[in-house]
């Protein structure tokens, strides 16, 4: 398909308009030389937008309450359609806030040391045996251990069973999903994220979403809750070397016809993992021996 | 409950090659003796294409052909068999529970379920099923998942995710073609406040599953050997792995039914 054959960008609609270009771009930059290139080019810095990642994460504007500047190690508002990508060290502190009620958080977590452990939804749900993540739910990987555990949730609606949306389904749903375009797929953004660490296809197991949530009825069905409104967050501590992969795209199940996403913000600062003195640590069996083995593989590799 | 063992006396086990060994290798339970095994019949006319057993505890793989169904049979009832699914000709692209479960709104596997694909394509869809409804939420047993489950002294009991790695070795694919997975015949309810588990089954010796094929399918299945839940009734049975081809039935090949006649019993 060439560019003139594809489908002209949609009208703005809802309340996150896409970002244009203005008209007359062209006469606002002086760029016919090197030096005028440099000089139109560096004049473009210091700006702020919408979405963007801020540097260092210690100056964000949307610090988290009680979190000291200083301990910021990652600060960035994700796009409606954006994805993000992160390799934190144990003990980190991750949270997630949708500032409008309409961000959708699609997240896949991997060992970054050895990627091919990873998030296994299915042992996410059974092991706990509780299908609905909330706090001090684990995000186990399929090696018995703790990658990750929910640590603060205020929003409640979340979703372990749809996965992210696929070209196929945007396909069928909005009639796109180019990862360029204004409908793409939490699939499509995932394989980009994946392949800037060197992993790909086969390294993306089905994931789990944030803030937007479903619920399984008497008959299986699985009931849209959407999310509980805008200004919640969920917090998650990194309890093993994480990489972290998050696309901000709306839920396969959202059942609005036009492709609406909000704004993510995404902060992460340096903490301890959970301590065996800690009541989670040792809430339930299961939870223990989750415990129990991701100290012992970390204690081995010298974390 | 003091589970070990003392001295290093070997015990008779039966081998693949039909003969017997002693060993000290605390191999899995299977059956007991007089357990009621019913190897039935393919549950779609057709010509035979296959017709294998799989073993209690052991892992399974076949390619079946674009159109052909393949009927797994529950033979001892209650008998989880774990089942990953492959494009033949393009691995990367496997079985996806969350698309399955999102394309057709439903937890559940029943009559008319898309088997898709991490890609939200079709790979299979069932069209025949005797139970009231098939699991894919829960997963796989492994050896370090049963770990968290049932405490450590299980770490040494073979489980599903044991099979599927042999099996996907077999076929060259590795721990990371590993997914969340169907469990044909396992029963795992989802309640109202999200209490989510393994529960007692709702098979029976003879029970079926039959699953078409939309495109050629490389299909694992891991027998699953787990002893610390119900998902086998805690007693492991063998399946019956049946392909036809719908197509060549009025071409004069024997029937299914009748090759059902041939396994005696397993």
């Amino acid at each position: 398909m060439t560019t003139a054959e594809r489908p002209a960008a949609s009208a703005p609609h809802g309340r996150y308009p896409t970002e244009r270009v203005p008209a007359h771009a062209r006469d606002l930059h002086l760029t016919d030389s090197v030096r005028s290139a440099r000089d139109d080019a560096r004049a473009q810095g210091g700006q702020s937008g919408e979405w963007m990642p801020y540097l260092p994460a210690s100056g964000s504007p949307y610090r988290p309450p009680g979190v000291d500047p200083a301990a910021l190690v990652w600060a960035e508002t994700v796009a409606p359609g954006g994805y993000t990508h992160k390799a934190l060290a144990r003990g980190t502190r991750l949270r997630f806030d949708d500032p409008t009620g309409d961000a959708c958080a699609h997240l896949l977590l991997f060992n970054a040391l050895e990627p091919v452990e990873r998030l296994n939804v299915a042992d996410t749900l059974k092991i706990p045996w509780q299908a609905y993540l909330g706090e001090n739910h684990p995000l186990l990987s399929g090696d018995g251990r703790v990658l990750a555990v929910v640590s603060d949730d205020s929003s409640g609606r979340h979703d372990a069973f749809c996965g992210t949306s696929t070209d196929a389904w945007n396909e069928r749903k909005y009639g796109d999903a180019r990862p360029e375009g204004p409908a793409p797929s939490g699939r499509g953004l995932f394989l980009k994220a994946a392949a800037k660490h060197g992993l790909g296809r086969r390294d993306l197991p089905p994931g789990v979403s944030f803030f937007q949530g479903v619920r399984v009825g008497a008959d299986g069905t699985l009931g849209w809750r959407g999310s509980a409104g805008p200004g919640t967050h969920v917090e998650l501590v990194a309890e093993m070397p994480l990489l972290v992969l998050v696309a901000n795209v709306a839920h396969p199940l959202d059942p609005r016809p036009d492709y609406v996403v909000g704004p993510l913000r995404v902060h992460a600062w340096r903490g301890a993992p959970t301590g065996p003195d800690e009541p989670r640590f040792t809430a339930t069996p299961e939870l223990h021996r989750a415990y129990l083995n991701t100290v012992d593989y970390c204690e081995a590799r010298g974390l | 409950m003091a589970t070990t063992r003392t001295g290093n006396t070997p015990v008779t086990f039966p081998t693949a090659s039909g003969g017997t060994v002693a060993s000290t290798v605390p191999v899995g339970a299977v059956h007991a003796p007089g357990s009621p095994l019913d190897r039935g019949a393919s549950l779609v006319e057709g010509a035979v294409v296959l017709d294998d057993t799989v073993a209690p505890n052991a892992p399974w793989s076949a390619v079946v052909r674009r159109g052909h169904v393949l009927t797994i049979v529950d033979v001892g009832g209650n008998q989880s068999a774990d089942c990953l699914l492959y494009d033949a000709d393009d691995p990367e692209e496997r079985y996806s529970v969350p698309d399955t479960l999102a394309w057709q709104g439903n937890a559940y596997v029943r009559t008319g379920t898309v088997l898709r694909s991490n890609e939200g394509r079709a790979l299979m869809t069932v069209v025949a099923n005797e139970i009231d409804r098939q699991d894919t939420i829960g997963g796989a047993c492994g050896k370090e998942s049963n770990t968290l489950r049932y405490g450590h002294h299980v770490m040494f009991q073979h489980g599903c995710r044991e099979n599927f790695l042999a099996e996907a070795g077999r076929r060259g694919l590795g721990v990371r073609d590993l997914v969340s997975n169907l469990n044909w015949f396992m029963n795992v309810p989802v309640e109202a406040d999200g209490a989510l588990g393994i529960v007692d089954g709702m098979s029976a010796p003879g029970r079926r599953v039959a699953v078409r094929a939309d495109r050629d399918v490389l299909v694992l299945v891991s027998n699953c050997p787990q002893m610390n839940n119900p998902c086998n009734d805690f007693n492991p049975t063998p399946l019956r792995m049946l392909v036809v081809d719908p197509a060549a039935v009025a071409g004069g090949t024997r029937s299914a039914a009748a090759a059902g006649t041939l396994g005696g019993t397993a």
